[in-house]
């Protein structure tokens, strides 16, 4: 009993600073914000550097980044962004439109350091900054993610004397930069520390200093917020979000998440020339078997056995936390299997005599399903298309395998349905270039970004006017049309979109700022505000680390008594099993 | 003895040079395109596709490609991960003592738990304590490892971390850093021993049982020695021998061990690094850390040898 009372974590020394502790478990690549492409990654970028705008915290739009104001010409061709005065760099050298310039001239000259953000330069005609305070980019076509440009601003007087990109790791602390921390501790894979920048131009943050620790798997980092060795975790499946309701000093984020869970449907693989590859069921090339699965799936049920509840229903590929560009269908296909049925009958394909259909050309309706093994969420809906399917007559086969089988599967073509996912940005432009023929793979079957193959004239054109459509009314409806189009071609069925679930140490910090608010996520967000917003609980105890000296001393002191104890009756034994002899 | 040595050097050379070309070609056999796992869900373009893959070199023939790695591995060049850009042997050596640490410290201590319990358990065979020690190495030996190491973690409740190897917020001197990585290691170590300590006791008592009725026993015990003497001094060197190769064969495995017990606590080692490696795939990781493990497993199969030479004289007779 007294050990364990000793054993219990102790108030460590009164210290003063109060520090925010955040668990995450994905790793941080790289701290290079040219190379990182990883999520964990780039939100660490977004703590040491501004960008030219930045989203703002409610609904995303554009507001103040490092620049204050900009215009477009009439072409929409030419961009002016003034950098106003009096924002610093953590090491006291003013920030001005020559470190935009340098950072985006730079993306544009050196392929390494347009490894992870090259694609918001990639249209760029040329960079100027005609002098401290004003930017100038001309593009070669419109570009509608000029606003949305999610690149880290880097200090000129620093990076200019970097002699490789790809070789330079931006760890010789403390790292300049213009973000609200500044990093004064990296051990990679171990945790990452930063200190409050008090300079900070928008005002310091409300705390002293902000940790990222590392946990491999949200089990340890769901139990290391229990035990309070950290105040704030997310990335939590429904079962572990589930076992901290009602805990003291615990309070859970179910917020509205950026991604979404999908079937894709091989509705006729081919390159970007349109040669035919794979080796999809030809039968799924007909729009009526591809309605007729999607009417006959349940999301409901999906979400509510498979989700645990944690997911909305998916329609097209953007989800309602972009409430702007997401599609409410105005007939959207009701869960009925007595339809599909109805729909498959009329349209030639016949029972056979075990229950199986065949289509009309003679193929019979056996279908493959591929899933990610690393993804229980992949195995457990899969059962359930598998039976939804069943129903209709198509024979379903569910095979999970690695993520590299499925995405070599994927780009050769060789699936009936497969199961895929994306994050989404506020900016609709990436997740919808993705569906348009451009992006089907060249002739060696490379090249392409795709998952559907979907090529689509209609949806095209759509593409082309949205992309180059500046008054944001008209580029919602036109974002709206393609996906519209996209859910009455189904070439994939978006099933739904999963919740990000999240969780923080109410006792330790009283509130966090959500993006978009309400209903948006802490961590994770288009921007830094879920950290720099967080307001400590009033009364802070300091840290509580745990005594681990007095820890030791009494768990070392235990084993040897033990084991001592141990030997010692193990060596009376054996003396009266001498005398026995 | 010198031709034995080199002899055996060269054999292990010869393996380790196998190592390699099997690392490559195993490696290339797992499906999928690196550069498009690498990039999945983010905007990139074909251009910055195909740019990543030449930077890469996987967009080179196989054969190609295979020159170029046995060359730089021959030069202890491993290349570069592609998710961490930065050297593989650099990588591997900033994760290699955690894991020595880690790996070595419950090595140690199963070793010695194992032996002791083995002995014991031999000596008073069939007794109730053997049969509950006995089973319940065996019960731990078959138990998950992960689940065991979430179960350890629960239990215990506040007392040790549940992940890391330190807490970013100890001060920075020697003494308190020591500390909290001693405080790291508890559960990890426990897990690892609790599972591991089952072979050192099973193959200390059965070879110890082997020579139980051994006749030079009866001679000790008939000049009259005491029971504890006879099984120190004649019956326990004499059966140690066995313990002595697994226990190098296993320093050998020591390093890959502990994959499963790394993930579960968040041990920044070499298990966790392959560990994420495969997931990558980051190719010149994951060939990096399998020709260092299998050196591991390698540099000690010839110690054990050579050193079972030196403890059993009848091998160096033959």
């Amino acid at each position: 009993m007294t050990l364990v009372v000793l054993l219990a974590p102790t108030p460590a020394q009164a210290q003063q600073a109060v520090t925010l502790r955040v668990a995450i478990t994905q790793q941080v690549d790289s701290l290079n914000p040219f190379l990182s492409i990883f999520q964990a990654g780039t939100e660490v970028g977004r703590l040491m550097y501004d960008y030219l705008t930045a989203y703002d915290v409610k609904d995303q739009r554009p507001v103040e980044g490092l620049a204050d104001r900009w215009e477009s010409s009439e072409d929409r061709l030419t961009w002016t962004f003034r950098v106003p005065e009096g924002k610093k760099w953590s090491d006291g050298q003013p920030i001005t439109a020559k470190d935009a310039a340098f950072t985006y001239d730079l993306m544009m000259r050196d392929e390494t350091a347009a490894t992870a953000n090259g694609s918001f330069t990639a249209e760029f005609e040329s960079v100027t900054a005609t002098d401290d305070r004003t930017l100038v980019i001309k593009t070669k076509q419109p570009q509608a993610t000029m606003l949305a440009l999610d690149v880290p601003i880097v200090p000129a007087h620093v990076w200019s004397k970097v002699a490789d990109i790809g070789e330079y790791r931006n760890d010789q602390t403390p790292v300049v930069g213009s973000g609200p921390f500044v990093l004064t501790e990296y051990r990679a894979n171990e945790f990452i520390r930063f200190k409050a920048n008090k300079d900070y131009w928008r005002g310091a943050p409300k705390y002293d200093e902000l940790t990222f620790s590392y946990y491999k798997t949200a089990d340890a980092a769901v139990q290391a917020l229990s035990k309070g060795e950290v105040d704030l975790v997310n990335r939590m499946g429904p079962a572990q979000f589930d076992s901290l309701k009602d805990k003291d000093g615990i309070t859970r984020n179910q917020a509205q998440g950026r991604r979404f869970n999908e079937i894709v449907i091989n509705s006729g693989a081919a390159t970007r020339t349109g040669e035919p590859i794979g080796d999809g069921h030809p039968a799924l090339k007909d729009v009526v078997v591809r309605r007729a699965i999607a009417k006959s799936l349940d999301l409901d049920a999906i979400i509510d056995k498979v989700n645990g509840g944690y997911a909305q229903r998916g329609t097209g590929p953007i989800p309602p936390v972009f409430a702007d560009y997401h599609l409410k269908p105005e007939q959207p296909y009701p869960h009925d299997p007595a339809a599909a049925n109805a729909d498959l009958d009329q349209a030639g394909y016949a029972r056979g005599a075990d229950g199986i259909r065949v289509s009309p050309q003679g193929r019979r309706m056996e279908l493959r399903l591929l899933g990610h093994a690393s993804r229980a969420y992949d195995e457990q809906a899969g059962e359930f298309v598998k039976r939804s399917l069943a129903d209709l007559g198509i024979a379903v086969d569910v095979q999970v395998v690695s993520d590299n089988q499925l995405n070599e599967a994927g780009t050769a073509g060789t699936f009936d349905l497969q199961f895929s996912g994306w994050g989404t940005n506020p900016d609709p432009d990436f997740i919808l270039s993705l569906h348009t023929c451009g992006q089907r793979p060249n002739a060696d079957g490379k090249g392409g970004t795709t998952d559907t193959f979907f090529c689509d004239a209609e949806y095209d054109a759509l593409y082309a006017r949205q992309r180059a459509e500046f008054d944001p009314a008209k580029r919602r409806e036109l974002v709206l049309r393609m996906q519209q189009r996209f859910y009455d071609q189904v070439p994939a069925v978006v099933l739904g979109y999963d919740n990000a679930l999240e969780a923080y140490r109410s006792d330790k910090f009283a509130s966090f700022p959500v993006q978009p608010d309400p209903g948006g996520v802490i961590m994770a967000q288009n921007g830094m505000w879920g950290y720099y917003g967080a307001t400590p609980a009033t009364v802070t105890g300091g840290d509580t680390g745990s005594n681990t000296g007095l820890v030791l001393g009494v768990v070392g002191g235990a084993l040897i008594v033990l084991v001592g104890g141990a030997w010692l009756m193990g060596r009376r034994r054996g003396l009266r099993a001498e005398d026995r002899e | 003895m010198i031709r034995h040595l080199a002899g055996k050097v060269g054999g292990a050379l010869v393996s380790l040079l196998f190592v390699v070309t099997l690392g490559f070609l195993l490696f290339r056999v797992i499906p999928g395109d690196p550069v498009v796992a690498m990039t999945r869900g983010r905007p990139v373009t074909g251009d910055q596709l195909a740019e990543l893959r030449a930077r890469l070199g996987v967009d080179k023939p196989l054969g190609e490609q295979f020159v170029d790695y046995l060359g730089a591995a021959l030069r202890g060049d491993f290349g570069t991960s592609y998710v961490y850009s930065r050297p593989v042997l650099e990588l591997i050596g900033e994760r290699l003592w955690p894991t020595v640490l880690l790996t070595g410290t419950s090595t140690a201590l199963a070793v010695t738990i194992g032996l002791w319990l083995g002995i014991r358990g031999a000596w008073r065979r069939g007794s109730r304590s053997d049969r509950i020690s006995t089973g319940l190495a065996l019960a731990q030996w078959a138990m998950p490892t992960f689940w065991l190491g979430m179960l350890l973690s629960l239990a215990t409740g506040d007392l040790f971390p549940s992940g890391g190897m330190r807490y970013p917020d100890t001060p920075p001197d020697f003494l308190s850093q020591s500390l909290d990585v001693a405080h790291h290691m508890v559960l990890p170590c426990l897990t690892m021993i609790a599972v591991v300590y089952a072979q050192y006791l099973l193959v200390m008592r059965s070879s110890l049982l082997e020579e139980m009725h051994a006749d030079y026993l009866t001679t000790a015990r008939a000049k009259g020695l005491r029971d504890d003497v006879v099984r120190r001094r004649h019956a326990v060197p004499n059966a140690l021998l066995p313990t002595v190769t697994l226990v190098f064969l296993h320093l050998g495995l020591v390093v890959s061990g502990a994959i499963t017990v790394e993930t579960v606590f968040s041990w920044p080692g070499l298990g966790l690094l392959t560990y994420e490696a495969l997931t990558g795939p980051d190719l010149p990781l994951l060939q990096g850390t399998f020709v260092v493990l299998a050196g591991a497993v390698i540099t000690m199969n010839v110690f054990a040898d050579l050193l079972y030479r030196v403890l059993d004289p009848r091998v160096r007779a033959s």
